[in-house]
């Protein structure tokens, strides 16, 4: 495995946010009765002109404008022709030589903790194109049926150079991309009815080598986890074929996510047999740099943008800042909670969003947008801790009852509860001496030299004073009377 | 440029057209005439002319994002061979 290298480039098929298609007027909504949603464009009856949706256009601008890419201001659909009953036309309108956007990049961060790392994913292109329908095989007496209500939704192909090294880099770019597309409003990214769906060209090349290896495309991956391992399968197996002294064909393979293997489809067809060429029913889309100025006017601050924000301004790390922008939704609930808790505390805002908050969400099994606790909640609960009102033990002991719904504030909570922290220094005293009197043994232990037997000492006041002694306090306090 | 017999004969089968043996010698004769056509063509200066992707030298029209078809599914049902369960039925598709 050392002396392999893995490449990977990845193309995706995002599902557009419109709801109507492409070139038609019939609806995209998901999960309608079969062929409802298939007019007489979608079903390439005689005489009919597909028109081009404004809205799926606009998307790719504000795709090509989030990544830094060139939107072209002309560019052109073609006819990729292939047969296949979900595809009624017999060519699937997409773009070919003059597509709506190339380049671009989309930095990412890999891994996790110390281990991580950002990387950088060169884009090639992204062009608009048509969805097919569904092909349902199923026994209806030895036919297929064919459901057309997808075909015609608006897609973007996004098409990386193969510039990913690791199954890793790969789900990390797939991570960052569907963050990117939900966070600027183009695609939903459900990926169970296959809004997001990604295919990976995996190769491997003996480490040093200029030249790729042969490459093998994995289709339709819906999933993240699916992406790794089908990968890691993938990459597995082609090492094992040239180690046995075997060449890799290029081929197109499915990966069966039961048996966790991939297995051939088709072996790979050359691009001209697809005979693309400009689709005479369309003209040249042109863009216009009026309407890429509105369009980017109306962008929100890229995830980039926040975590350079994050960092410069609120002092975080570039790994907090990454968490933090994950989805939109988390970020708002991140910004939301500093608002009210004041950026002085933005780190231990991150700190509570990303360990406590998150930990209760996943324990709950509920998405941050159904939080039990909210930002204004949360942000008042820092404040109590920054005041010093309750430790940030008690503020745990907040949070669950805030979530819990025992009380609107953290104020009312620690009212109600009485878990305000003792920080009059006399109260401290008087709780010491009654530790240091009855531990005797844990005294002598620290003044011959065991530290340890300091901790439990802290352990004792904390727990005569119910945890809400001040820890600081509790320390110096102890100290000067162990030191007299 | 010219096509042999073969290249019709591929191109024939990625379009699914049956050609007989007289029908591929017949199609590759027209074929090659269309190439003699775009031979003469190219003999023209094209140099710094922009290649057209359209005959006419205007842009797309683009319309609104709504709804405007209505659910037509048993009109366009009632003259397909073979339906079921609101499916259009086709000989089977085994990838």
């Amino acid at each position: 495995m050392n002396q392999w290298e893995v490449v990977i480039g990845i193309e995706t098929h995002a599902q557009l946010a419109t709801v109507s298609k492409i070139f038609s007027g019939a609806s995209t909504a998901f999960g309608a009765e079969p062929n409802t949603q298939a007019c007489a464009v979608d079903l390439a009856l005689p005489g009919v002109l597909p028109v081009l949706n404004r809205q799926a256009v606009e998307c790719a601008i504000r795709f090509g404008l989030a990544i830094g890419a060139h939107v072209a201001p002309k560019s052109v659909f073609a006819r990729k022709n292939y047969f296949y009953p979900d595809l009624p036309k017999g060519y699937q309108i997409s773009q070919m030589d003059l597509p709506v956007v190339v380049g671009g990049q989309i930095a990412l961060q890999v891994g996790q903790g110390d281990k991580a790392y950002e990387k950088v994913v060169n884009l090639t292109r992204a062009h608009l194109e048509e969805d097919a329908g569904k092909s349902l095989h199923e026994d209806f007496h030895g036919k297929s049926g064919i459901d057309l209500n997808r075909a015609g939704t608006p897609l973007l192909e996004i098409v990386t150079e193969p510039d990913m090294r690791s199954s890793d880099e790969a789900v990390a770019y797939a991570r960052a991309l569907h963050a990117l597309v939900r966070w600027i409003g183009i695609c939903d990214g459900n990926m169970q009815e296959g809004s997001f769906r990604c295919d990976a060209n995996v190769s491997v090349r003996p480490k040093g080598q200029a030249e790729f290896g042969t490459r093998r495309e994995i289709k339709n991956l819906n999933s993240f986890r699916f992406l790794k391992e089908a990968i890691d399968f993938e990459v597995q197996w082609q090492i094992n074929e040239i180690e046995e002294g075997r060449k890799i064909q290029q081929a197109t393979v499915l990966f069966d996510p039961d048996s966790g293997e991939t297995r051939m489809m088709r072996s790979k067809e050359d691009a001209h047999d697809y005979r693309y060429f400009p689709d005479p029913d369309l003209l040249p889309l042109i863009i216009d740099e009026a309407w890429m100025a509105r369009v980017r006017s109306e962008l929100p601050e890229l995830p980039q943008q926040k975590r350079e924000r994050f960092v410069g301004e609120l002092g975080l790390s570039v790994y907090d800042a990454a968490m933090l922008t994950a989805s939109q939704e988390i970020s708002e609930y991140f910004e939301s909670t500093v608002a009210v808790a004041g950026e002085a505390s933005a780190k231990p805002c991150a700190n509570w969003v990303m360990v406590d908050l998150a930990g209760r969400l996943n324990k709950d099994g509920v998405d941050i947008a159904a939080a039990a606790v909210s930002p204004q909640q949360l942000g008042g609960l820092i404040l109590r801790i920054a005041d010093n009102t309750i430790s940030n033990n008690i503020a745990k002991k907040v949070f669950e009852a805030l979530w819990l719904g025992e009380g609107a504030t953290a104020d009312e909570v620690i009212e109600k509860q009485g878990l305000k922290q003792i920080t009059d220094s006399a109260a401290i005293e008087s709780l010491v001496d009654e530790v240091l009197a009855a531990n005797a043994a844990n005294v002598a232990e620290f003044k011959a030299g065991k530290e340890k037997a300091f901790n439990a000492l802290v352990g004792q006041v904390m727990k005569a004073a119910k945890g809400k002694a001040n820890p600081q306090q509790v320390n110096d306090l102890l100290k000067k009377k162990l030191a007299e | 440029m010219s096509l042999t017999t073969e290249q019709v004969k591929r191109i024939a089968h990625l379009a699914r057209i049956e050609v007989s043996e007289s029908e591929a010698l017949t199609t590759q004769g027209h074929l090659n005439g269309i190439f003699e056509l775009i031979e003469q063509m190219q003999a023209v200066d094209t140099t710094g002319v922009e290649p057209m992707a359209h005959a006419q030298d205007v842009s797309q029209r683009l319309r609104t994002d709504a709804v405007s078809e209505t659910d037509r599914r048993a009109a366009y049902q009632a003259v397909a061979p073979e339906t079921e369960a609101g499916l259009y039925l086709v000989p089977k598709v085994i990838e």
